[in-house]
């Protein structure tokens, strides 16, 4: 089994790792760097528990492989928000209670923060579209969509405050 | 007036939840593990002829394989189970169904474990198999289990007779009244037939368990269980051990819905470590998930009669579950959803015969409702359909039957603190049921249907909880209920809370470990709070007379007149903080005040030949569901646009939680209603992957989901509350299917409601010819 040495840029920070040809994204993340939130549940891209942003697109991590993040930048749930302080889109979740075993909530979590980025203002039916490919067992998919408005109703109102201020 | 309870608190891990750190066995690593791969059977009955291992234990990285002549070396008599000792840890001779594990093979490296599966052969000489369960339970159906023993371990099962010789498990029978006479007295008698399918969990976390021997000759357990008390009490039976060799620990389950219960991957795994002395993980796929535990698919024949002026006089039930090839927990299934099958309503003549049925499909048991919501789909269903054929309004219909306060269940026990006329209120109130409803038009045909479901709590069973009060004034719980996304830690912690004057975000939970958290029967059938949230309030109580003990002594005054506040003692206008009380009593900042709580309900068990008590269960839970429903008549497809739940939550502890407790678990069911099943071909799984199994996702939601609760207290339910955790299930399937009639007045009697079935229906009504493309 062939093995490579690879370098890329892990929520931030520049790191490198040697990995096997076919090992998965996921795997090498957990692995290698006990980033748990990446997880693997049906290994199939369908359900969005593996979810990592790779150069600013989403990925199924159990699909994914590993070495072809050489170079690339490659962002979890660990590296959301900063130090201390929740990401707008974390504390929506937490206040409108939009999870319930929490083993979909961080591909949930970086799924709606990258939809807030492409569109700060969606409506339902874009949240929905967006999220489609998130898989929710305990069904928690209401408070999710409400959580989402919330955070973007969050983000909005700070950006007004900043270009008032 | 209270402080903890019943506030929307957010939960206590929610932190450690969206930033991808909480806890679970899927995480865990330990020095030197190996990984296992099952191999399953292929046949779904069958002798094994041979099994020969040598091409893959010779494939680099594999560490061994194990069969059942090597379990042996372990554990002599490897049957488990929670209701009959018919589970073996690898097969033992024979093979039960297409999945069954046959042997395993452990390696250190996971990725080799797939092609070294594949590479054990195993050769069967195939028996005849059956897999419906009315065909298994007929005389001369081929017989899966020649001998059937039973368990002792729940109290609830003690009179549960297995027969051997046959596929039906286990018979439950009710008798009430006299049934001949009902129906003497009825103007109509209705018969009807209506199946549920095969569902499966799917819990995204999928099953896991590590196991790892102790230097000391114990044995450590990790694992994704509901039921950690169970699991060491039935491994410790297994290899002869007293239970203090064996520690079970869990962690924050990422779903669980009763797929996670009793025993799963926990003897194997105890097994494969034991042989091998090192530590074993095994995990499920999730493709493997669908051959370990299923929901029971039921046929369940009603006789209902009916007088002119709508009143239900008589009631014969009749209901075969399909068991699968294990009975796991199918004969507590079998008798505690006999109990209700009549519905939650004033009937004076009624007869119940439920059957367990093995078949050689994988095994069923427990999933959010304990077989109440093919039961419910049955009696809701045929409710409507008299209604209408009388001509009655559907609510009207069950407001007229049912069960009032006071008056006695089918089975004796009488209905106290059950909501049912309250849940019907408000069923009404939010569905705006008097109010002119828009039919639609053309293709769309709009409608809506209403259904309500009862569930007797399993009764009786034991939790028992610690609260430990440390020497710096903090305080923790030492409870094995296992949060699996419901909200138990925060809701126990509300709990304790209340009691000593604390703030529910500062009380620690202390998740399942048996060799600290004392016993719990498991985390099931929604009795956490009511059973745990007692010995939580009861082992509290004893810390709070302990603090009052000191305070008195400081304060000089009577411990009633001592106030517990804000982490303090209070006597009028003196304060001292738990700390300050606790250096008074231990001379430092050292020692602990411990309380024990332990609950334990009444019951009666039933009559064996009447199956009548008069203490049946220590609650009554009841949900209702409301549903307004699209279909599209060129289609069949049926989009509800709709969906109201109620619950009964005798009193709403943390009311945020409620609500999405009620909302998610009958989002979960609308799933099963439309589109999840399980098929098979010769008892194989032909769609075990969520590719082809489809689960509800974010498109699937009805544009309006509402879940509320009344609040109808439950006289020994901690602050009066009650379980809710499969309340907002009950009642969806049918609530969904009577909506379908009220659209285009057709009646599917078989789930899921597909958009062919539909359409077949439509057709049929239409007097066309539904022509089949194979
Ligand atoms: S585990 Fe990758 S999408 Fe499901
Ligand atoms: S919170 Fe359990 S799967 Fe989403």
């Amino acid at each position: 089994m062939a093995e490579r040495r690879i370098a890329f840029r892990l929520n931030g920070r520049e790191v490198s790792c040697t990995v096997r040809d076919h090992e998965t994204l996921a795997a090498m993340l957990r692995d290698r760097f006990q980033l748990y939130s990446v997880r693997e549940s049906c290994a199939q891209g369908l359900c969005g528990c593996c979810t990592v942003i790779v150069d600013g697109l989403a990925v199924s991590g159990c699909l994914y492989l590993a070495p072809l993040v050489d170079g690339k930048s490659v962002e979890t749930v660990e590296g959301l928000g900063e130090e201390g302080r929740l990401d707008p889109v974390q504390t929506a979740f937490i206040e409108h209670g939009a999870f319930q075993c929490g083993f979909c909530t961080p591909g949930m979590v970086l799924m709606s923060h990258q939809l807030l980025q492409e569109n700060p203002q969606p409506d339902q039916e874009a949240i929905a579209h967006y999220l489609s490919g998130n898989l929710c067992r305990c069904a928690t998919y209401p408070e999710i969509v409400e959580a989402v408005r919330a955070a973007a109703q969050g983000s909005h109102v700070a950006k007004e405050e900043k270009s008032h201020g | 007036m209270t402080r903890e309870v019943g506030r929307s608190l957010p939960r206590l891990e929610s932190e450690a939840k969206v930033t991808g750190r909480a806890e679970y066995i899927h995480n865990l690593t330990l020095p030197g593990m190996v990984y296992g791969k099952i191999v399953r059977s292929t046949v779904a009955h069958g002798r094994i002829r041979r099994i020969d291992a040598s091409q893959a234990d010779r494939l680099p990285g594999v560490v061994a394989v194990i069969t059942a002549a090597e379990v042996a070396r372990i554990v002599q008599d490897p049957y488990y189970g929670p209701a009959f000792h018919d589970q073996p840890v690898l097969a033992v001779d024979k093979v039960h169904y297409v999945g069954d594990p046959v042997a395993l093979v452990v390696g250190e490296d996971r990725d080799v474990l797939e092609a070294a599966a594949d590479l054990v052969a195993v050769e069967y000489e195939e028996l005849p198999a059956v897999f419906d369960e009315r065909a298994a339970a007929e005389p001369g159906a081929p017989v899966i289990h020649e001998v059937i023993r039973p368990a002792a371990t729940f109290t609830d099962l003690k009179n549960l007779k297995p027969a051997s010789g046959s596929n039906v498990a286990m018979a439950y029978q009710l008798r009430h009244g006299d049934l001949e006479a009902g129906f003497a007295q009825a103007d109509y008698i209705f018969e009807d037939e209506f199946h549920s399918h095969q569902v499966t969990h799917t819990p995204l976390e999928p099953i896991v368990t590590v196991a790892e021997p102790r230097g000391d000759g114990g044995l450590d357990i990790y694992t994704s269980s509901q039921s950690p008390s169970f699991v060491r009490m039935e491994l410790a039976r297994l290899l002869k051990w007293p239970e203090n060799r064996i520690r079970v620990r869990t962690a924050y389950l990422g779903g669980g819905f009763g797929a996670k219960l009793y025993m799963k991957l926990e003897p194997l795994a105890a097994v494969a470590a034991l042989l091998l002395r090192r530590p074993v993980k095994l995990s499920l796929s999730m493709e493997e998930q669908f051959y370990t535990i299923t929901r029971h698919g039921a046929t369940v024949r009603l006789k209902t009669g009916v007088t002119r002026d709508g009143r239900m006089v008589a009631r014969a039930c009749t209901i075969w579950w399909n068991g699968g090839a294990y009975a796991d927990i199918g004969p507590r299934v079998t008798q505690k959803s006999g109990f209700t099958a009549a519905g939650p309503y004033d009937i004076p003549h009624v007869s119940i015969d439920s059957y367990a049925v093995y078949t050689n499909l994988p095994p069923a048991g427990a999933l959010r409702g304990f077989g109440i919501p093919q039961l419910v789909w049955a009696y809701e269903s045929q409710a409507d359909l008299i209604a209408h054929r009388l001509g009655i309004d559907p609510w009207e219909f069950r407001w007229k039957n049912a069960l009032r306060p006071d008056r006695p269940h089918a089975t004796g026990t009488l209905m106290r603190d059950a909501g049912v006329l309250e849940v019907l209120q408000e069923l009404k109130r939010l569905m705006r049921w008097d109010e002119p409803f828009d039919r639609g038009s053309g293709t769309r045909r709009r409608g809506r249907g209403i259904a309500i479901g009862l569930k007797a709590a399993i009764t009786p069973t034991t939790s028992v909880a610690i609260v430990n009060l440390y020497g710096d004034g903090s305080c923790a719980v030492y409870s094995s209920t296992v949060d699996m996304g419901q909200g138990s830690d925060t809701v126990l912690a509300q709990l304790a809370a209340e009691v000593l004057g604390l703030d529910a975000r500062e009380v620690r939970i202390v998740h399942p470990d048996t060799d600290v958290t004392p016993y719990d029967m498991a985390t099931l059938g929604s009795r956490s709070t009511y059973h745990m949230g007692n010995a939580v309030l009861r082992a509290a109580e004893e810390v709070r007379h302990q603090l009052r003990a000191i305070g008195s002594e400081i304060f000089k005054c009577r411990p009633e007149e001592v106030e517990l506040q804000d982490g303090h003692l209070v006597a009028g206008e003196r304060r001292v903080s738990f700390k300050e009380a606790m250096e008074w009593r231990f001379g430092m900042q050292a020692g602990n005040l411990i309380g024990v709580g332990s609950f334990t309900p009444t019951y009666k068990k039933p009559d064996p030949a009447t199956g009548e008590s008069e203490d049946i269960t220590t609650f009554w839970m009841v949900g209702g569901n409301g549903a307004e429903v699209e279909v599209d008549t060129e289609t069949g497809r049926v989009t509800v646009t709709k969906l109201v739940t109620v619950g009964d939550a005798g009193k709403a502890l943390n009311p945020g939680l409620v609500r999405t407790q009620l909302s998610g678990a009958a989002l979960m069911q609308l799933g099963f209603t439309l589109f999840e099943e399980m098929r098979f071909e010769d008892g194989q799984v032909v769609n075990a992957s969520l590719a082809d199994y489809k689960l509800l996702g974010m498109r699937d939601l009805p544009s309006s989901v509402v879940a509320e609760f009344v609040e109808v207290g439950a006289t020994h339910g901690p602050f009066g509350a009650k379980g809710i955790g499969e309340v907002g299930s009950l009642a969806v399937s049918p609530a969904v299917a009577n909506a379908v009639f009220d659209a285009v007045g057709v009646r599917i009697t078989s789930l899921p409601l597909t958009p062919e079935k539909v359409l077949r229906a439509l057709k049929e009504q239409a007097g066309e010819i539904w022509e089949e493309v194979e």
